[in-house]
């Protein structure tokens, strides 16, 4: 049955209501009340009317067709003075009642006007040349009135008055605004935010602002001809606009008897406290103590309200909202949200000021998340500032990054400024248009468009963008992803946690695993490769190596090439080779027809275009060990010529890097493992760029890098420590790598792993030896060392039935008959 | 799903594909990859993958779905969609005789 709604109030709490209702398909014959004259308009753009950049047409959200299509009554300009909760009517001042089954209370809030002499004329509510600053008719007034004058005093530093004065420099020269409190905006800025932004609206906008300033009187007869402070200064002019603060409209409620503290009491339904059928709404409500006078917690109890009302959801809850502004505030670009100031000695402040200028930027983060922020004079990271306040994200190790853009390709483009067709993800060529059709499509997650698309499946530089876009197309309610902190996306378990379950339970293969640590027990192939790194990585030799677990690259131990045939690298420690070995390689790309011979950026060479099946017997032929140039493992040791020929280098660069690979060749890790040794600080093997780097120093001593990288990343290595002899060199190599591999995520490379953990943490595992494991480190890298085969001795007798055999036409199969 | 009908064939002895791994059999024109998945049974589909041709048989398996080894695009083994809007692969019934794989029905 239709129930009749009954709304007091028609502005955006209001309206925005009855929208989500009606999109909610509720069925109710609404009727509303508005106190103004008018449809609905947005009031955050009286301020653009103001300035003369927007006309009234322009500010309307719903003009009198939209009540009419919804079969809506408006009463405009009727005013409500009385609620009989038990007969369930509304009064108006005009004597009509009418009743409801429903009533939703969203009055909002009127401007308030701090006690000053004369501010009132009996006859007329304000003196001549005395306006508020809320209404379209304020609005309307001022604008009529400061055309023929002159001079206009802003009483307010907050927003409201901010904007105002800017407003009103539109309509005459010059404008005074005078703040009662010690620096603009104080609720949303700190002092020296606040006094960045007076000296920008001073010196840019030429609006003179006094703070500290009392206003106690109104001077003028019939009309105003200034304004007097506290300490008796008189400033002269002819038009007065109060933006001191709103106040909410709940005469009403409390009139009726509803309760009313500082706002119209609701609970998380927005229903009014002990009461079935009377909702609030908007900044006449209050929940959970809090009033709000921002359009976005509205929204968020519009939503709530109408869930509730229309019986779509009754488990709806508001629960508050965090507030945070991003504005232009007179032209000015002011973002704040949380706390302004810190609260207690822990909270790490982070500012920069640059008063030349006027940017000022204020980060307060407390246990590692993002407690508050203020910005004035550049709003570019407000947004995702915001963000992560609003989800209490992990916040980058490098905070600087949360203040400016540093470096990066994807930077920080706004998905709201790119075309459809643009290319977010370079490798895998998907436009922003495919991820916005799979997010309409329903896949809100981040990691479920990347599947789905392969977007940020390449080099992974676009990730960011990826999840940008994704959350802004869904309107910025991206799902949170439960398989993001996985080690593997089939096994619900953060590596710490897999590694701990896999050694309670001895799990020594991969299907153990599944079995045994998934629900329902299915095995997920996108997740074997990680599983098989982590439990070689763990059982060393006794580790149950099932084949199907691998990739194809660690079947048949060399690099699947877009043709399906296979790379082949041996191995040619720290890039040195000899004659010998040369001639051996020629013959043997000779004899077999060798596509492509090529030189790596590792320093080795590369025999291109092997078709599966000839690989056994090249490596026969070729007779030297696999070179991993396909594992996620430890890959090379790149060196230059160091001390032995080069008359610079000044250590011994050949002979540490070929010791290096010597020991740690093979090594599995969660992902590759590029190395360098380089014999002086010129850099000449590249040593700073690599996941580990050994910069030899005059002295005989060596500076170890890690975290390094020169591939779709670049990042220069963070020093680790500067040791005196190559053994030290060595055996620091081997703990940093197996604390790597015991800690990092699968595909997490030494470049973000090591800021993950942070430099100064890795030194004192690794170096300092504050945890007592430095010791656990070395044995288990030790045992991993023993335990390396060449994998290119598996080539007389196949390890598995077919394995070498081919899976394409790359040459005619043998052909099975065909019965008819 | 596209099911292609093909004639009874005999591709070999079952031990010739270890399990969780496929291997390739050209039968006619065809190229068909034959997976033997951890449970014991078969899959058979088109060996070659539309995307950028490759080599199915060399991908990694679960009891679902095959994962190329070129750019990790996947497919239903059972109905042959992709899960990542890619066109579809041809599946064909196959199963195991007296030790033997029997392509066809």
């Amino acid at each position: 049955m239709t129930q009749r709604l009954v709304v007091i109030g028609n502005g955006m709490a209001g309206a925005r209501t009855v929208e989500e209702i009606l999109a909610r398909g509720g069925d109710f014959s609404i009727t509303m009340f508005g106190d103004e004259p008018y449809g609905n308009y947005n009031r955050i753009m009286l301020s653009n009317l103001l300035a003369g950049v927007e006309d009234e047409a322009g500010i309307y959200l719903n003009d009198l067709s939209w009540y009419a299509d919804n079969n809506i009554t408006l009463n405009a300009g009727v005013k409500i003075e009385r609620i009989d909760r038990f007969a369930k009517k509304v009064y108006a001042t005009d004597g009509t009642a009418t009743p409801y089954d429903k009533l939703i209370i969203a009055t909002g809030s009127s401007s308030w006007t701090p006690p000053m002499k004369n501010v009132h004329n009996p006859k007329r509510g304000f003196h001549q040349g005395v306006f508020a600053f809320r209404t379209l008719d304020d609005t309307r007034g001022m604008i009529r009135y400061a055309r023929d004058h002159e001079r206009a005093v802003v009483i307010g530093g907050g927003l409201l008055g901010l904007e105002a004065a800017r407003g009103l420099q539109n309509h005459l020269s010059d404008v005074t605004l005078l703040h009662a409190a010690g620096h603009l905006m104080e609720r949303q800025l700190d002092e020296k935010a606040g006094h960045m932004l007076q000296a920008s609206v001073e010196n840019k906008l030429g609006i003179k602002v006094i703070t500290k300033a009392m206003t106690t009187e109104i001077l003028g007869k019939d009309r105003v001809t200034g304004v007097k402070l506290a300490d008796g200064t008189v400033i002269p002019c002819d038009v007065v606009v109060i933006a001191a603060g709103i106040r909410p409209n709940t005469q009403v409620a409390a009139d009726s008897g509803l309760p009313v503290e500082r706002g119209i009491v609701v609970d998380d339904q927005m229903r009014v406290q002990d009461e079935d059928d009377i909702y609030s709404v908007g900044e006449c409500a209050q929940h959970r103590g809090n009033l709000y006078g921002l359009v976005a917690p509205l929204w968020d109890q519009a939503k709530v309200l109408a869930d509730h009302i229309t019986g779509r959801d009754t488990a709806a809850a508001y629960t508050g909202s965090k507030l945070s502004t991003k504005l232009k505030v007179a032209g000015i670009d002011v973002a704040s949200m949380g706390l302004i100031a810190p609260e207690t000695d822990d909270d790490e402040v982070i500012v920069y000021s640059e008063p030349k200028k006027g940017v000022y930027k204020q980060l307060i983060i407390r246990d590692g998340v993002l407690a508050g922020a203020i910005l004035v004079g550049d709003n570019s990271k407000a947004a995702s500032l915001i963000q992560s306040f609003d989800r209490a994200q992990a916040l980058p190790e490098e905070r600087a990054e949360m203040l400016f853009d540093i470096g990066g390709p994807a930077g920080e483009v706004k998905p709201e400024d790119m075309s459809d067709d643009a290319q977010v993800c370079n490798c895998n060529g998907v436009s922003k248009g495919a991820i916005c059709g799979v997010v309409n499509a329903g896949c809100k997650t981040v990691s479920g468009v990347m599947d789905k698309t392969r977007a940020g499946k390449g080099c992974g530089t676009c990730k960011p963008l990826v999840q940008r876009i994704v959350e802004w197309a869904a309107g910025g309610e991206a799902e949170e992803d439960p398989a993001a902190s996985w080690y593997v996306p089939g096994v619900p378990m953060p590596k710490p946690e897999l590694m701990a379950a896999i050694r309670t339970h001895e799990l020594k293969s991969v299907s153990a695993v599944f079995d045994k640590l998934v629900p329902g027990g299915e095995h997920d192939a996108k997740s074997k490769m990680g599983l098989a790194s982590l439990l070689k990585m763990m059982w060393a030799d006794q580790y149950v190596d099932e084949r199907d677990a691998r990739f194809i690259n660690d079947r048949v131990h060399g690099n699947i090439q877009k043709d399906g045939t296979f790379s082949v690298v041996p191995q040619m420690k720290g890039g040195v080779t000899t004659p010998a070995e040369l001639k051996r390689i020629a013959e043997v790309a000779e004899k077999y027809n060798v596509p492509m011979v090529k030189l790596t950026g590792g320093q080795r060479i590369d025999l291109l275009g092997i078709p599966k099946e000839q690989l056994p017997a090249m490596w026969a032929d070729l007779d030297m060990p696999s070179g991993y140039a396909y594992a996620k493992s430890f890959r090379t040791v790149k060196t230059c010529v160091g001390s032995d020929f080069c008359r610079f280098g000044v250590g011994d660069s050949t002979a540490l890097g070929i010791a290096i690979e010597e020991r740690y060749q093979g090594l599995e890790g969660p992902g590759k493992m590029k190395l360098a040794v380089t014999g002086c600080p010129r850099n000449c093997a590249e040593a700073y760029v690599k996941d580990l780097g050994v910069v030899a120093i005059d002295g005989g001593k060596w500076e170890i890098y890690v975290g390094g990288a020169a591939g779709a990343h670049i990042r220069k290595g963070d020093l680790l420590c500067t040791v005196g002899s190559a053994e030290e060199v060595i055996r620091l190599t081997g703990r940093f790598l197996q604390y790597y591999r015991e800690n990092a995520n699968w595909l997490e490379r030494t470049y973000a792993f090591v800021p993950r953990i942070g430099i100064e943490r890795i030194r004192e595992i690794v170096v300092e030896d504050t945890d007592g494991i430095a010791e656990a480190l070395d044995a288990a890298v030790e045992e991993a060392v023993q335990s390396y085969k060449d994998p290119w001795k598996e080539r007389a007798v196949p390890a598995t039935p077919g394995q070498f055999r081919t899976s394409l036409p790359l040459t005619v199969l043998p052909q099975v008959p065909v019965r008819s | 799903m596209t099911i292609a009908p093909i004639a009874e064939t005999v591709l070999g002895p079952i031990d010739e594909i270890p399990f969780g791994e496929g291997r390739t059999y050209a039968v006619g024109s065809d190229m068909i990859a034959v997976f033997r998945l951890r449970d014991g049974s078969l899959r058979a589909v088109s060996a070659v993958c539309p995307h950028k041709g490759g080599p199915l048989a060399d991908g990694q398996i679960d009891n679902r779905v095959v994962v190329c080894p070129l750019h990790l695009y996947a497919w239903d083994l059972a109905t042959g969609c992709s899960q990542s809007g890619q066109p579809p692969i041809s599946v064909y019934p196959v199963r195991v005789d007296d030790g033997h794989i029997i392509l066809g029905d």
